[in-house]
């Protein structure tokens, strides 16, 4: 029951007062900038706008990131989603620590994971000496599409997994219980009691996780990685080339792909 | 034996071995950075001459970082909780669409956003070459956390309540604001100011296009040190980032765990 | 403590709201200087429109008028008003101790520091909650938070002390105990009081009038006891109490083989009401009305007894205790016409 709107509740001035230094300063560092940005590629005609899809080697630079970013969502879904679910219910000494460890690479800048990459699979890397140990040879991974995947799962797993134990620990109890009063086995609790309970957390998650890994430059840039994701190729095209416009046009796509799965999943939800 | 809530084996293995994967470099890491020779490991015994070697080179970075994400956190507080205020009182169209617009920075790569900054006020050259531009695209980026933060908090029906009380007992809106709402809402205000001094301390991708070899934070010393340096002084550089960055974080949230349980919310 | 005592004049107010429901019909309500008004009705009758808008929370519609004593404060909001308001859930500021909640508005007043504490000392006896001043709210039962709403609305010694279902939130036993301190502690304060709920047992205990209220309008106003006894309107005999539906055939009461005729009803009247403890309950005897048991619920102080009867929808008696009816059996029934209130199914 609404008994709460109308006469003397703060009046739309002072509202908008409150509000002012925040509008202020987000149209004029944002709103503008982007809105400037979005009218840069009309300077070299309006195709430019589409360059993303009509030059071959941004398409690809395009798909590919596109590819990988899917790929890295799901594995680091299903993976988060069993982690979280099992640190949640295992309780051990020791739990609230490794939970803790676990999400602290969500602080990590992209650079430092390219570089723990490197640490692990790279010329002088642990998986190296270890496979030169076994008699297979020096074993490097860090430079190409599979040390790009790592790392990208290794940024993203700590989002996954800390929003799968909160989700876990909020499940209800009683549902779990009711269904194995009715004799469910465990792969049916997990089927009809948990997966129906924890969608809303999957599509926010997978929506975040997507989004992150279109956008993320620090990691593919300290790997150098052959496998080209846009957002180098954007920086290549501003830095090397000086090509605003371009970079512009590219930007745009990205960021217009982006905003499309984040507001679908907020709409689905 | 073992329980139907307990998870089988089979995922307690894969939850370690995803635990091996995660914690193993950051351990190898702060190793890397303290041996005297990385190829050779531990027997060439411990050292702190990478991380003295660090300091030397890139010791102003953290404190930039730092002082970059103090400022960002209380420019943030200064202009967004009000705004987060707004925001939850107001039911005009105008106040639903600064919402949207506020979750576009996330949505779109941070890429592109420093581009547009450099579009629009690269020109200003004293501007341009300061750690304000920096410090503006921070803000830009992490305003909306705090203020979607915020202003969950301030919707919550009790707050209504505590705010017809001062009210009716004759407190003025800066009294009430200052005197009852704000302290109402510091679990999420703290919990917003964490959020931003993280996701400052760690912002790379704005950072990385708007800085100048001047203007450098410490995300951009380390991408400038993993390219040009010796893997033992990328480890120590890492290691000092950990040390920065760990107690920080810990005793934020202790802060945050400390209020929460005395606030009497 | 010694408060002013004002009068509360409210006249023809109305609320409409953004969306176009009618929260209020015009309304017309006078508060007796020291008198405590109960406005009593079910959820969604308009009760807390009213209070809200005597409080200056919410803005009345053009043409409506609120005074106290005499001064007009229609335009006034709610922080100019000199009111004093108990919320439902108390609304105390959780980071406040007990002492700092009750002062706040004195703090606002910039009242000195010997003065405020002096009056923070003095209501803190009143409400007895001496030695729990340092708390915070948290720490406290509800019976405590409520008493300290009540301490901190008091303290800045308003005109007007509003109090919106303060007791709601209590459980049964808790609430009947605290009902009849609340009672106690208006009364000794002597302060004009409107109270809200939908609770007509707390209404009959504390206040002294009462403003029964339905779909947005005042029904009826009055004592609880004329109230009780000669409601002017069904929907007041329904709420205050129980009631029994009797039908009338021409100008008479029959009721299995009991027959009052020449009630002498006014013209309009479409039947008659009668409450369960004005039922008589006795072995079957010559003149009375003849009626089986159809089911009999012991509710500790008294028996409710359903009386099904031949040609009429079912009775519902309450008996003493220890009254012999069982299930099953037949009985006698007889109905005192002084105790009969006639039904006029017009609108209010």
């Amino acid at each position: 029951m609404s008994v709460r709107h109308g006469g003397f509740a703060p009046s739309r001035a002072l509202l908008a007062a409150c509000a002012a230094p925040a509008v202020a300063f987000f149209a004029a560092f944002w709103l503008l900038p982007v809105a400037l940005l979005l009218a840069l590629p009309a300077r070299q005609g309006w195709a430019t706008y589409f360059t993303a899809l009509t030059n071959t080697r941004y398409l690809q630079s395009l798909l590919q990131t596109l590819g990988l970013s899917l790929v890295v969502t799901l594995a680091t879904l299903v993976l988060g989603a069993l982690v979280g679910i099992t640190l949640a219910r295992q309780r051990f000494p020791g739990r609230q620590l490794l939970l803790s460890l676990l999400t602290l690479p969500l602080s990590f800048p992209g650079v430092i994971v390219g570089f723990f990459l490197i640490l692990l699979g790279g010329r002088q890397g642990v998986v190296a000496d270890l496979t030169e140990a076994a008699g297979w040879g020096r074993v490097t991974f860090a430079y190409g599409l599979a040390g790009l995947f790592l790392a990208y799962l290794y940024f993203s797993l700590p989002r996954a997994i800390g929003t799968y134990t909160a989700a876990a620990r909020a499940m209800d109890a009683a549902l779990e219980e009711a269904a194995r009063s009715l004799g469910a086995s465990r792969w049916r609790v997990a089927r009809d009691v948990w997966i129906p309970q924890l969608q809303a957390t999957t599509v926010a998650c997978g929506a975040i996780v997507f989004a992150t890994a279109m956008g993320a430059f620090g990691t593919a840039f300290t790997l150098s990685a052959k496998f080209e994701v846009l957002p180098i190729t954007i920086y290549n095209e501003f830095t090397n080339y000086a090509n605003f416009a371009l970079a512009a046009s590219l930007s745009i796509t990205l960021g217009l792909i982006t905003w499309l799965v984040l507001w679908v999943s907020r709409r689905v939800a | 034996m073992r329980n139907a809530r307990q998870a089988p084996w089979a995922l307690v293995a894969l939850t370690a071995l995803v635990a091996l994967f995660m914690v193993a470099p950051i351990a190898l890491s702060v190793m890397a950075g303290l041996v005297n020779n990385y190829s050779v490991g531990l027997r060439s015994g411990l050292t702190l001459r990478w991380v003295g070697e660090v300091w030397e080179n890139y010791g102003n970075t953290v404190g930039w970082s730092l002082v970059l994400a103090l400022l960002c956190v209380a420019g943030n507080l200064v202009i967004g909780v009000p705004c987060a205020y707004a925001l939850a009182r107001s039911r005009s169209r105008a106040a639903r669409l600064f919402e949207e617009l506020l979750t576009l920075p996330v949505a779109v790569p941070g890429l592109a956003s420093a581009l547009a900054l450099i579009l629009a006020y690269g020109t200003l050259a004293g501007f341009r070459q300061s750690f304000a531009f920096i410090l503006v695209g921070h803000m830009v980026f992490t305003l909306p956390f705090m203020v979607r933060t915020v202003a969950s908090a301030f919707q919550k029906d009790e707050l209504l309540s505590l705010e017809e009380a001062a009210r009716s007992l004759g407190a003025s809106f800066a009294q009430r604001f200052l005197g009852v709402l704000v302290p109402a809402v510091l679990p999420a205000i703290v919990a917003g100011s964490l959020m931003v001094f993280t996701l400052s301390v760690g912002e790379f991708n704005l950072t990385w296009m708007l800085h100048t070899p001047l203007t450098r934070t410490l995300p951009v010393g380390l991408a400038d040190s993993y390219a040009s340096m010796r893997i033992e002084i990328g480890s120590a550089y890492t290691l000092v980032f950990l040390i920065v960055i760990l107690p920080v974080l810990w005793g934020l949230q202790a802060v945050g765990t400390f209020i929460e349980k005395h606030h009497g919310t | 403590m010694e408060l002013e005592r004002t009068r509360v004049d409210v006249v023809q107010c109305a609320k409409t709201y953004a969306d176009g429901t009618r929260g209020l019909q015009p309304t017309d309500l006078t508060v007796e200087p020291g008198e405590v008004l109960a406005l009593l009705g079910p959820s969604g009758c308009g009760k807390t429109t009213l209070l809200r808008l005597i409080a200056g929370l919410e803005a009345p519609d053009a043409g409506s008028r609120i005074a106290f004593g005499g001064t007009d404060v229609t335009h006034l909001p709610i922080e100019q008003r000199g009111i004093g308001m108990v919320f439902q859930h108390y609304a105390l500021f959780p980071q406040m101790t007990v002492e700092a909640n009750i002062g706040y508005g004195l703090k606002i007043r910039g009242v000195a520091e010997a003065e405020h504490r002096r009056v923070v000392g003095e209501l803190i006896d009143l409400v007895r909650l001496t030695g729990l001043e340092k708390r915070r709210p948290a720490e406290l039962s509800g019976g405590q938070r409520q008493r300290v709403a009540l301490a901190r609305a008091v303290a800045v010694r308003p005109r007007v002390l509003l109090l919106d279902e303060p007791l709601t939130a209590l459980d049964a036993k808790l609430k009947e105990s605290l009902r009849d301190e609340l009672a106690e502690l208006l009364r000794r304060l002597h302060i004009t009081a409107i109270h809200v709920t939908h609770d007509q047992q707390e209404a009959l205990a504390i206040a002294d009038r009462l403003a029964v209220m339905q779909a947005g309008r005042i029904v009826q106003v009055g004592d609880g006891e004329t109230l009780y006894r000669t409601p002017t309107h069904p929907f007041v005999a329904a709420f205050l109490g129980r009631v029994n539906r009797l039908a009338l055939s021409d100008g008479g009461l029959h009721l299995g083989g009991l027959d009052m005729s020449g009630l002498n009803c006014a013209p309009g009247t479409t039947g008659l009401l009668v409450r369960p403890e004005d039922v008589e309950v006795a072995a079957p005897a010559p003149g009375w009305g003849l009626g089986s048991v159809e089911r009999r619920s012991f509710l500790g102080d008294r028996v409710q007894l359903t009386l099904a009867i031949q040609g009429h929808a079912p009775l519902v008696a309450d008996v003493p205790r220890d009254h012999p009816a069982r299930t099953g059996e037949t009985v006698g029934i007889r109905i005192a016409r002084d105790r009969l209130m006639p039904l006029t199914e017009t609108a209010p």
